[in-house]
């Protein structure tokens, strides 16, 4: 099943399908390592529920739920 | 002996200052790109006969125009042209750190490969093969553990070999961008190596892979080539279209895409393996509790508290003994310098002037020690993170939340490196937003006002009265920010896309460092400017001089009053009588240097102001503090220091019992200070116009006209504010 990732749980598992993100904010995502097939795991949302923190790649990056909404994931 | 000079890159938080600082030791200097203010950190050292000349680039990411620490960077290797490029990874995120690896090999510099962080990649299960990855990329790979030093030397030997054989082949990495890039970017190479002189270009690829990706700094740069400068936008735009009509996707996002499929296909040949990458390391179990939802704010909030509570503990013993070390100079000064003007300077204008400024480097360095530790333990960032959600409602991004603590939302900050440090933000909207709001801050300078002021007035619960006023000012910060952004910087807010760093834990050498850089500008500064305006303010309440006539009826009304005091106490021994008529005179004394006060060009400066400051309630002598406060805030402190300090001394007579007791004791005398006022001055202290130098840095960062709007603005606002608190207060609660 193909999702946003903003709907996903905490400590959910699955695989970017889709960034659809361009311009700077695209550069940016794409420079971190966010690209098509990259595995992740959701690791928490802030005390106020945004920004969401992800672990991939051996790091954790931080992405506001606005921007989540622009990455497609696979998940089980 | 043969001078290489290298440039040592690296992504954030990879451990690649403290390589610089081990390599290079004490040579370090820190100095500033010109036309702008990112740092430059330059070193030497010296090996095996080599002499080796380290410049440390800002950390970035990546190499694109996205911000101008990665413009500086790329600007540095293609206009300098460094023999090597030591480029250092962080071994747990290697993946992310080769990406920045490959952008250099796509510069076509000698490269270096630094693996740091060995040590944590070994506890976390990484096994990493680096003879397999220094094969593939064809390029020396050092292990490194650089916060003990490990690899230093063997780094600099590989630098030293590399340019000591003369092949050195810079080769760009054989990624394949498929088969609708490939030809294009081929195509281009070969007309740019055709059209643009070699020595005036960076390579040829490496300009073709920009101008497909649409980096703006390298669009503009190539207009100079004119009409091959068409020729290859033309080739871009055909490359964009065949791109969009086949994969529906963009050459940009395609070239990423492919740089970490290489770095994946990399992993996949040995270089990395891993018994499951995403599992919960230590940092995530810390987070669990650090970021919690109830736990995490209380815990901020508490660290905020904690970090009062130890400076201003820890700090008020040394704070005396560099007040005491001034004390005793003033006294020296009074004692073996002859009775006049040069004295006066001396003692009233440049000793209590500076010294008052000095004790604060105790605390200021207490400060600061703590405020780097957290920023390198990856605290800072956990609260950006926190944050965001709240200063996106009020128009700042969670990234502001380091210019404003800088700035001093931790007192202790200043507002010159906040302002600077807000080139860290993105958005032209909200870095504005924060650089005009973060002069409210309370900064290292007003801390000391504040310490003073709270000494005289809540001198039982001065860390609550503290913790108040900065909880004060971060609110204004906010409200202020909300209102830019909704009249004068309308617009959408930026991405917020950040690393949670892992922890770890800060040497004792990188805080040192950091935190005495910081310190030593803040001493810098007690030393030149404030020392400056400290005589300057001394001479504006020294002269002109009470005229002769004045001074004679002073002097009559002691005569008088010592005549009195004999007269009702007769027979007294000569040394109690003296004491009774002294005391007899002080209230004259007090009277004669107010009055000389006054009739300064200070007095006269404050007198025009008074209208205006007597609605807010302003005292006068906080009047003329708030003039001088303009040049630095320290001077708010030093001028009080004058101002208190003339009120009570006179020239002939020694009422040493005035001169013994502390500032502090003696504002809390003054009867002018009622509660309105206290509290109206406070707040005028945090909002009114930024120092000069402040202002300076704003227009560096933005514009004059932003800046001019910095201390109009600020001005209007805190008057308005100041006397609405205290004419509600005076005339509703009173």
């Amino acid at each position: 099943m193909v999702t946003a990732m903003r709907n996903m749980a905490a400590n959910q598992r699955g695989k970017i399908r889709q960034v659809n993100a361009r311009g700077e904010l695209g550069r940016r995502i794409r420079d971190m390592g966010l690209v098509p097939g990259t595995e992740l795991r959701i690791e928490g949302r802030a005390p106020l529920q945004d920004p969401v923190a992800i672990r991939m790649r051996g790091y954790t990056l931080t992405l506001r739920n606005s921007e989540a909404d622009l990455i497609k994931v696979e998940v089980e | 002996m043969a001078s290489i000079r290298v440039a040592v890159a690296g992504q954030p938080n990879c451990g690649k200052s403290t390589m610089f600082n081990a390599i290079t030791g004490g040579t370090a200097r820190v100095g500033n790109y010109p036309g702008i203010t990112v740092d430059r950190t330059e070193g030497s050292y010296k090996l095996n006969g080599h002499e080796f000349f380290l410049v440390d680039l800002p950390g970035t990411y990546s190499l694109t125009a996205y911000s101008m620490e990665e413009v500086v960077a790329r600007d540095v290797i293609v206009d300098e042209r460094p023999d090597v490029v030591v480029c250092m990874l962080d071994s747990t995120a290697l993946e992310r750190s080769l990406y920045l690896v490959i952008q250099l090999m796509e510069m076509e510099v000698p490269i270096v490969v630094g693996l740091n962080m060995m040590d944590e990649a070994r506890r976390e299960g990484l096994k990493i093969s680096s003879a397999k990855l220094s094969e593939l990329l064809n390029l020396p790979v050092v292990e490194c553990v650089a916060r003990v030093g490990e690899g230093k030397t063997e780094l600099m030997e590989a630098v030293a070999s590399l340019t000591d054989s003369d092949k050195v082949d810079a080769k760009p990495p054989a990624i394949s961008y498929g088969n609708y890039l490939d030809p294009i970017i081929e195509s281009m190479t070969q007309l740019i190596e055709k059209e643009a002189p070699a020595d005036q270009r960076p390579p040829a690829r490496w300009l073709a892979i920009k101008i497909l990706e649409g980096d703006e700094v390298i669009l503009k740069r190539i207009k100079q080539y004119g009409e091959l400068a068409d020729k290859l936008l033309a080739m871009a735009a055909q490359a964009e279209k065949r791109v969009k009509d086949h994969t529906a996707s963009y050459p940009e996002a395609i070239i990423s895409d492919q740089r970490y499929g290489f770095i994946n296909t990399l992993m996949l040949q040995g270089v990395l393996a891993r018994d499951n990458e995403l599992r919960l390391g230590f940092s995530s179990k810390v987070d669990k509790v650090l970021t919690h939802r109830l736990l995490g704010p209380l815990i901020m909030l508490g660290v905020l508290y904690g970090m009062f509570w130890v400076t201003f503990t820890l700090g008020a013993t040394p704070q005396d003994w560099v007040a005491d070390f001034f004390n005793w100079l003033a006294y020296l000064g009074a004692t073996y310098i002859p009775q006049g003007m040069l004295r006066s300077m001396i003692v009233s204008g440049v000793l209590d002037g500076v010294g008052a400024v000095m004790s604060f480097t105790p605390l200021i360095l207490i400060m600061f020690v703590m405020l780097v530790f957290l920023e390198d333990l990856g605290y800072m960032a956990r609260v950006a993170y926190m944050v965001d959600r709240i200063f996106r409602v009020f128009g700042l991004h969670g990234m502001s939340v380091m210019p404003l603590v800088m700035a001093g939302g931790m007192p202790g900050g200043c507002a010159v490196p906040g302002v600077m440090c807000s080139r860290t933000l993105r958005s032209p909207r909200e870095r504005l937003a924060t650089i005009l709001t973060a002069p409210f801050m309370v900064c290292g300078a007003k801390t000391t006002a504040y310490i003073v002021l709270t000494g005289a007035f809540f001198a039982r619960d001065a860390t609550l009265a503290m913790f108040l006023i900065v909880l004060t000012s971060w609110v204004f910060v906010l409200l202020v920010s909300r209102l830019l952004r909704w009249t004068v910087i309308k617009g959408r807010h930026t991405p917020f896309v950040m690393e949670l760093p892992p922890y770890r834990l800060p040497t004792a050498r990188g805080v040192a460092v950091h935190a005495w850089e910081r310190v030593w500008q803040y001493i810098k500064k007690a030393g030149t400017v404030i020392l400056g305006i400290s005589i300057v303010m001394w001479a504006l309440m020294t002269f002109p001089h009470l005229p002769a006539s004045e001074v004679a009826k002073f002097d009559q009304m002691r005569q008088q009053a010592a005549a009195k005091v004999e007269q009702t106490h007769q027979g007294l021994a000569p040394a109690e009588m003296n004491k009774l008529v002294l005391a007899s005179q002080a209230k004259i004394d007090r009277l004669q240097g107010e009055t000389a006060l006054k009739k300064s060009y200070a007095g006269s400066i404050s007198s025009f102001v008074k209208p205006l400051t007597d609605l807010a309630g302003f005292p006068w002598e906080a009047n003329i503090a708030f003039v001088g406060a303009f040049a630095a805030k320290e001077v708010f402190v030093s001028t009080m220091a004058t101002a208190y300090s003339m009120g009570d001394i006179d020239p002939d007579s020694s009422s040493s019992q005035n001169a013994e007791s502390t500032l502090e004791a003696r504002i809390g005398a003054d009867p002018a200070w009622t509660m309105p006022t206290i509290v109206s001055v406070f707040i005028f202290m945090l909002l009114y116009v930024p120092c000069m130098v402040t202002v300076v840095t704003i227009a560096r960062e933005s514009n004059w006209k932003w800046a001019a709007f910095s201390v109009a603005g600020s001005l209007v606002f805190a008057f308005v504010i100041s006397i609405s608190v205290y004419q509600i207060w005076t005339r509703f609660f009173l």
